[in-house]
């Protein structure tokens, strides 16, 4: 079962992997965007962390919806509202549960993931974050090793892809051959997830 | 359209720009243009709260809440961030006053008119409606 705790421990992690590969996700939205992902979500993030210890909330749904109310306020650019409705809508799907199992932990990020994609109106190969959180998400039934392995490939066959959605898609054929920002910054989450997942009982990263 | 001015309250309008200059400068451009006797409560949006390009939730929230007069607002927004800061807002349910909606337009010719129809008294329909037919206008 994942507490509270559990998910307080998962965005700090985020946090922190955010902090560390700020630098390369900004890198990363320099030729497609506006070079401003890693610092943005970097915002986010710290804000996440210190609400998150300044509020301590007691349920798992009550920390994802404080998360996504941050990144929704704090971040400046569209990851904030994306990744803000994501955690939020995860969050309200958990409801007041003080303990939830992992099959429903993935039922509501799917919830979440829905949410994503109707704000955003993408789909699945407009090289976006739905290309690390659709595959990410589906994988998560199995473990959360292969949710963490499924999103990072996911990011990874953004390159070829053609913009649809966002700044990238104004850049038509040259968006081609860039690794997306996004879907990069969502790999994360799950690599974040899966390490926080290791000594937590039940399936670990690298498990399966 | 209603029938000249209404009795009631008049609809605000919240302009939600990734430029603060250019909120305010199409705030200006709209209040000016709707002239008249009464002109409608404008609140401008733009760039983050620390002045730089982007969007903020919280300058969005507190616009809202200085334009509402309790016959809803209307907030029109340029792109990206802006777009989906003002839906996540919206689908938060608790962020914006009753009665708060993005209007799908054009963010300078909508405001101008959204600005101009919500002075002469319309409702929030009217408003919305009248925005949203400057997408109409073809200028060529």
């Amino acid at each position: 079962m994942l507490d509270a705790d559990f998910f307080r421990r998962w965005l700090t992690a985020a946090a922190a992997a955010v902090d560390r590969e700020a630098a390369r996700l900004t890198e990363l939205d320099s030729p497609i965007g506006d070079a401003d992902h890693g610092s943005n979500l970097q915002r986010g993030f710290t804000a996440v962390a210190a609400a998150l210890e300044k509020e301590a909330p007691t349920t798992p749904g009550a920390v994802l919806t404080l998360a996504g109310r941050q990144l929704i306020s704090t971040v400046g650019g569209a990851s904030g509202p994306l990744y803000g409705t994501l955690l939020r809508r995860t969050g309200k799907a958990l409801g007041d549960d003080a303990e939830v199992d992992e099959a429903s932990f993935a039922e509501a990020l799917r919830t979440g993931v829905d949410a994503v994609a109707a704000l955003g109106g993408a789909a699945p190969g407009d090289k976006t974050m739905l290309d690390a959180l659709v595959p990410g998400v589906d994988a998560l039934s199995t473990s959360f090793a292969a949710a963490r392995d499924a999103a990072r490939e996911g990011a990874l066959a953004t390159t070829p892809l053609l913009a649809r959605k966002g700044r990238a898609s104004y850049l038509g054929e040259r968006s081609i051959g860039h690794q997306d920002p996004g879907a990069t910054s969502s790999a994360l989450l799950f690599e974040a997830l899966a390490y926080t997942a290791v000594g937590t009982g039940g399936r670990a990263a690298g498990d399966d | 359209m209603t029938d000249g001015p209404l009795a009631g309250p008049l609809v605000g309008i919240v302009l939600v720009s990734h430029s603060g200059p250019v909120a305010e400068a199409v705030a200006a451009l709209a209040t000016g243009l709707a002239g008249g006797a009464t002109t409608a409560p404008v609140a401008a949006a733009g760039g983050t709260e620390d002045g730089g390009l982007g969007t903020s939730a919280e300058l969005i929230s507190a616009a809202a809440a200085r334009v509402d007069r309790g016959a809803g607002v209307a907030i029109l927004a340029d792109i990206g961030s802006a777009v989906l800061t003002v839906k996540a807002l919206i689908a938060e349910g608790d962020e914006l006053p009753d009665g708060a909606r993005l209007v799908d337009a054009p963010f300078v010719e909508g405001a101008v008119a959204a600005v101009v129809t919500a002075s002469a008294g319309a409702d929030l329909a009217a408003v919305e409606s009248a925005a949203r037919e400057a997408y109409d206008y073809r200028k060529v």
